[in-house]
């Protein structure tokens, strides 16, 4: 892969016209510019729908009820309020408790992880100190340990500290990211020219005051989409927390595998707590999905 | 010039020195610091208990050599969890980045509304694989499902998905592909808009259709990000959890073991049996599972880009002046 050697993005832009495309008038321009066939629109109209199917689907079961679950037409049935509450009212699901803990563990952590890894990723990409590429080269290593390999332990630390069952039991192990150094040390990199370092140097700031006037304004595009990253993952946690957690005390994705595990169990209505469940986050991705998308794509460039 | 001011200069100069020797140490250790406790020790203390026969009530373990490592491996239920895992990952892997690819080529076109379209694919990320999971296990239930209701509404026989080993994997599959397809288009998307436009106008030019220019442009550049992507999804197939757990509601994949995964046996032995000792031993079968995967696939991509990599050495020149600049 190549790390350390990122092109910018391009951008598409509208090329000129060759001399063969030209004689044929000045609808087609070269491939890549032109405008895309019909065909185009109609493959990612399939795509969109495809995204959203299982969110509507979900939406027409969790407002029926055991009745319209083999059969359940193409528009909502009224139930969908019914059910909501029964899943938020339901003492073996505990949904306000799981919704707080959620907001709260993901806030935490995302904040933690943006904090820890603004930091060091500024170190590792612009300081030089003894043992510096070689801790990096370990941190990315890191990455690919499977979650499963610290569970066990963890799990008997925390026993023997009476967390198991409390919410800081998944928020402690959160609290940093390999990922995030990774990504702020690829993105102070080459955000940050180093002449601006020179110069706050040699007017006499401090290390600190270069961190927080140079390094930390340049490190804010980086840093808002890790914690947008880091929210998401934490949101969607699921191994852990299932592992941890008492049925009293769940995040979100665990009370949902609750409402299922009930013997009788009845689909509209955890499919309506899969959308109340859901829902936070779609507002989320609805005003910064566009942040989403371009941390994706600037990540990958860099991956 | 007074004569107590070189003395205060070579204080404040060798404060500053203190302070760049220091400061990087002070910036990674928050980092450090917690990784140690909650990353390096469990990995570490994972392995010690992977040898022990491990007491809960004691809270403590005795030595019993590679005894557990043998156990497992002699368990039927571990190569079913192995293969299942591995047809999974196979189901979800191939099609997800054939899709992804076709997905990308077309964002990459000058489309109207780029933003709208690329984030409608991106939308399938932000839903918990859970809530994918419990949403697809209702489209693919064996009597009520909306899949089997309309095979049957054309006159077909139901598939029998939490029955039937393969069909299990397929609508496992299914939900991974749903969540990840989109976010594996936007990185292969990045990698498209980073070729050299010149390439594809010099094969318009030497008359390359469409297909071609794909085949002999497109996909070649990708090759770095390809295998990226095959990596991840590598290292996060390999763990699956979450969809097969929730995919019946007993979460232990299937009466016959049809789509039991090595994760869902390491928390049945776990906190099913609750033997720790052999659940650290499996966790790290599946740690060196992993790695192995990963060595052969470090392996191809060296062969594939042997002469990327190397640090221009402007870049490098650089460097040392601003370091010797922060010095001062």
């Amino acid at each position: 892969m190549s790390i350390g050697t990122n092109p910018p993005l391009a951008i598409v832009e509208e090329g000129i016209p060759n001399a063969r495309q030209r004689k044929r008038g000045a609808r087609t321009i070269r491939i890549r510019g032109m405008r895309p066939s019909l065909w185009v629109y109609v493959g990612l109209g399939v795509v969109f729908v495809a995204s959203a199917f299982p969110f509507y689907f979900s939406f027409l079961i969790g407002s029926g009820d055991a009745s319209t679950l083999r059969d359940p037409g193409f528009f909502p049935a009224g139930n969908f309020i019914a059910n909501a509450l029964k899943v938020m009212s339901d003492p073996a699901v505990n949904f306000w408790a799981a919704l707080w803990n959620s907001i709260y563990s993901s806030v935490l952590i995302a904040v933690s992880v943006v904090i820890s890894s603004t930091l060091a990723g500024w170190a590792f990409a612009k300081l030089r100190f003894a043992g510096g590429s070689g801790l990096l080269v370990f941190v990315v290593a890191t990455m690919a340990v499977p979650l499963q390999l610290g569970v066990v332990p963890l799990y008997i630390l925390f026993a023997e500290l009476g967390w198991t069952g409390q919410i800081g039991a998944i928020i402690i192990p959160a609290l940093t990211s390999a990922f995030g150094v990774f990504w702020m040390t690829q993105y102070l990199r080459q955000a940050v020219p180093d002449e601006l370092i020179e110069a706050a140097r040699m007017d006499g700031a401090s290390m600190i005051r270069t961190f927080w006037t140079v390094g930390a304004v340049a490190a804010r595009p980086a840093a808002a989409m890790l914690f947008l990253f880091t929210f998401v993952t934490a949101w969607n946690n699921f191994f852990w927390p299932f592992i941890v957690l008492d049925r009293q005390n769940p995040t979100l994705p665990v009370a949902l595998s609750l409402l299922q595990s009930n013997y009788f169990v009845d689909y509209s209505i955890v499919l309506a707590g899969v959308i109340l469940a859901t829902i936070p986050l779609l507002l989320l991705f609805v005003f910064a999905g566009r942040q989403l998308v371009s941390g994706i794509m600037a990540g990958a460039v860099k991956g | 010039m007074t004569t107590t001011q070189p003395r205060v200069i070579s204080f404040s100069q060798r404060l500053s020195k203190w302070d760049v020797k220091f400061s990087p140490y002070l910036y990674i250790s928050p980092f450090f610091i917690l990784f140690a406790i909650v990353g390096v020790f469990p990995i570490v203390f994972t392995a010690v208990i992977s040898f022990m026969d491990w007491d809960l009530v004691r809270g403590s373990g005795t030595f019993v050599g590679i005894d557990q490592y043998t156990w497992i491996l002699q368990q039927p239920h571990f190569w079913t969890a192995l293969r299942n895992t591995f047809s999974i990952f196979l189901l979800s892997t191939v099609p997800q980045l054939v899709l992804a690819i076709f997905i990308a080529t077309m964002l990459d076109r000058n489309i109207r509304a780029k933003t709208f379209w690329r984030m409608s694919t991106l939308l399938p990320y932000v839903v918990a694989p859970v809530a994918v999971g419990l949403i697809f296990t209702v489209i693919f239930a064996d009597k009520f499902g909306i899949v089997n209701t309309n095979l049957q509404a054309i006159g077909l026989d139901p598939i029998p998905w939490h029955s039937d080993p393969f069909w299990s994997h397929v609508a496992i599959a299914t939900m991974v592909n749903y969540r990840w397809t989109g976010y594996n288009a936007l990185i292969l998307l990045a990698a498209m808009q980073a070729i050299n436009r010149d390439y594809y106008e010099a094969a318009t030019v030497d008359g390359a259709g469409a297909f071609r220019q794909f085949w002999s442009i497109t996909l070649p550049s990708l090759r770095p990000t390809l295998i990226f992507v095959v990596i991840t999804s590598t290292i996060g197939g390999l763990q699956i959890f979450d969809e097969p757990r929730v995919f019946d509601q007993f979460g232990r994949g299937g009466a016959g073991q049809q789509w039991l995964t090595i994760s869902l046996y390491l928390y049945d032995i776990g906190w099913g049996q609750w033997n720790f000792g052999r659940a650290a031993a499996m966790a790290w079968i599946l740690f060196l599972i992993i790695v192995a995967i990963g060595l052969i696939n470090l392996l191809v991509t060296r062969t594939l880009l042997r002469t990327e990599g190397t640090r221009s050495p402007v870049e490098k020149s650089r460097r040392k002046r601003t370091q010797k600049a922060v010095a001062r």
